[in-house]
């Protein structure tokens, strides 16, 4: 059935005329926006406390000054924040790399060419949707010891693009049917190769289908917590989120409270940018994977 | 046309895809079952036991405790999402910019890992540095800032509100796309019946969006009975293991006690109940028609 969205008529409701319903509505909006916001300003403040402020008994609302020798802390923790962010990065941009380039042909055929037992090909993509990750670990764990992936940028993003594969290949085999076929006639007229037709035509119409998959691999390996744990045992391979697991343990057990909330902001700023920049994007790619 | 009906074409380009999921997938699932019938160890070994790793799952004491504990988590924080995040969907479905806004704010922490979410409220719900804590004994909620992980209760309700925060926006998106999808017309025709806020709610957007509520619902459940990041990070386990989730014992058997036969069996377990409820819901969403 297709509902017609009529365009919104402000002010026709009466659960909207009455203005005392409308101040309560607009109240409600600005608690509830205090309440979520709240927990990630004050982390941020907290950021550039000082040190000493920042474990302050009992805690400080404001910070008094300002000071970065919290981040200035984290930059120094250990192998170094480069480390970290390097690490989080190359798995990151291998993820992405993986997810394009297995589910980028496979959606094209599932769209366009015949393959033998689509549906059912289609559905052998899909199931690493119904295995959970955390299950296969310890086999992919001794796998990747036997054959070196273990502690490697590369095994890591093999567990990632696992998890983001069956998204990467629902978004492109939807973006792809969406393509009219009469675009395609032509170019096999032409000669056109398939390979030709893939790259000529359909994935620069797909754009915004790339974008969703870049963005979704490069959110979830930079967030991704258990797999970054085990299978990057060695301090020099550590991801920001297991680096925080250090930072926070500190020395002989005291925790630097400062050190952590910078060490949490830095974790969090990527993808808080990813959000505010694409908003619409990333809410939309959100919607069309989950749906289903 | 020709070059594109034959058949080896489509299937060269599924290929890589197809063995990627047959190495990383297919095999370790199989491994998986293998290795739960041995007592194979990260420290070398690996004979045959049979049945015994299960016979011992059933006898193992903490196992039980974190699956019921897992279960416990699953049956308080999924009628707060679901309910919660209905109501802000409601709250803020509407055409105005506030009411945009603030569905915005909502989904923001979606964005931010779940480890890195836990870490912050682990500074924020801190007895001694945390806001939290200040801010409710400032309001005069309470006389001393709450300690949170000294009690499994008292840990487990601290972990649902971080996570409650994390994911609400989840919920709310899907059923704010629900809402839209209806369209005002529906609305529109009920309020010429006379119909109230609430009424219209019950009989009109409920039932509309049965599905959207049991695929959400689903998505739920099942991450919540996965749960670990968030009590490794905050709770550890602790106090006295009451706080372990069914995935935190199998990381703890087969990664820090070493036992990856005994691991492996325990994840088989955990494979089949998340299968079980998986079909269970699927099942439950297609009884009800497509709307």
């Amino acid at each position: 059935m297709s509902a017609v969205i009529a365009a919104p008529a402000p002010g026709r409701s009466t659960e909207l005329t009455s203005s005392r319903t409308r101040i309560g509505f607009a109240v409600t909006c600005l608690a509830v926006i205090a309440v979520m916001l709240f927990p990630l300003v004050v982390t941020f403040l907290s950021s550039v406390k000082t040190p000493a402020e920042a474990s302050a008994v009992p805690p400080l609302y404001l910070p008094s000054a300002l000071s970065l020798e919290n981040y200035a802390k984290v930059f120094r923790y250990q192998a170094g924040l480069e480390t970290y962010l390097f690490n989080s990065l190359v798995v990151a941009f291998l993820t992405i790399a993986l997810c394009l380039l297995l589910a980028v042909p496979a959606g094209y055929a599932l769209a366009r060419l015949r393959v033998p037992a689509r549906e059912t090909v289609f559905l052998v993509l899909l199931s690493g949707m119904m295995v959970p990750y955390q299950a296969l670990l310890t086999p992919l764990y001794l796998m990747f010891s036997s054959i070196g992936l273990a502690n490697t940028h590369l095994g890591l993003a093999i567990v990632h693009t696992v998890l983001q594969l069956p998204f990467s290949v629902y978004v492109m085999r939807n973006s792809f049917e969406a393509v009219p076929r009469e675009l395609e006639e032509a170019a096999v007229l032409d000669g056109c190769s398939s390979l030709q037709i893939l790259w000529r035509i359909l994935l620069p119409l797909s754009r915004p289908a790339l974008v969703t998959v870049v963005l979704f691999a490069f959110v979830m390996s930079w967030n991704e917590f258990i797999a970054a744990l085990i299978f990057m045992g060695k301090e020099t391979r550590f991801t920001v989120p297991i680096m925080l697991v250090g930072v926070r343990q500190g020395h002989f057990g005291a925790v630097d409270w400062g050190a952590l909330q910078a060490g949490i902001v830095i974790s969090i700023l990527p993808c808080l940018a990813i959000y505010l920049l694409l908003h619409k994007h990333y809410v939309a790619g959100f919607l069309s994977g989950a749906v289903k | 046309m020709k070059p594109l009906k034959q058949r080896w074409v489509g299937l060269a380009y599924v290929a890589p895809a197809l063995l990627f999921v047959a190495a990383f997938v297919v095999y370790p699932l199989v491994r998986l079952v293998m290795m739960s019938t041995t007592n194979s160890s990260l420290l070398g070994g690996e004979t045959f036991v049979g049945w015994n790793n299960y016979l011992k799952a059933f006898h193992d004491e903490t196992f039980w405790q974190a699956l019921v504990f897992t279960f416990k988590y699953t049956l308080y924080i999924t009628p707060i999402l679901m309910i919660g995040g209905f109501l802000l969907a409601l709250l803020t479905a509407g055409p105005t910019s506030l009411a945009r806004l603030t569905r915005a704010v909502v989904f923001l922490p979606v964005v931010i890992g779940l480890g890195s979410s836990s870490f912050l409220w682990v500074g924020l719900l801190d007895e001694q540095v945390g806001l939290v804590g200040r801010l409710l004994h400032d309001l005069g909620i309470v006389a001393h800032p709450p300690v949170w992980f000294v009690d499994a209760q008292r840990g487990l309700w601290a972990v649902i509100l971080s996570v409650v925060w994390k994911v609400i926006g989840f919920g709310t998106i899907l059923f704010v796309a629900g809402i839209q999808r209806i369209g005002e017309d529906i609305r529109e025709a009920a309020l010429i019946d006379g119909a109230g806020y609430w009424q219209r709610v019950r009989y009109i957007t409920l039932p509309l969006m049965v599905r959207t509520l049991l695929l959400t619902t689903l998505i739920s459940v099942v991450g919540s009975l996965l749960a670990f990041d968030q009590f490794y990070i905050m709770t550890a386990g602790g106090p006295r293991s009451e706080t372990f989730t069914s995935v935190y014992w199998i990381y703890q058997n087969s990664f820090i006690y070493f036992k990856q036969g005994y691991g492996a069996a325990l994840s088989v377990v955990l494979l089949a109940i998340v299968l079980v409820i998986s079909i269970g819901q699927i099942l439950a969403t297609r009884r009800v028609p497509e709307s």
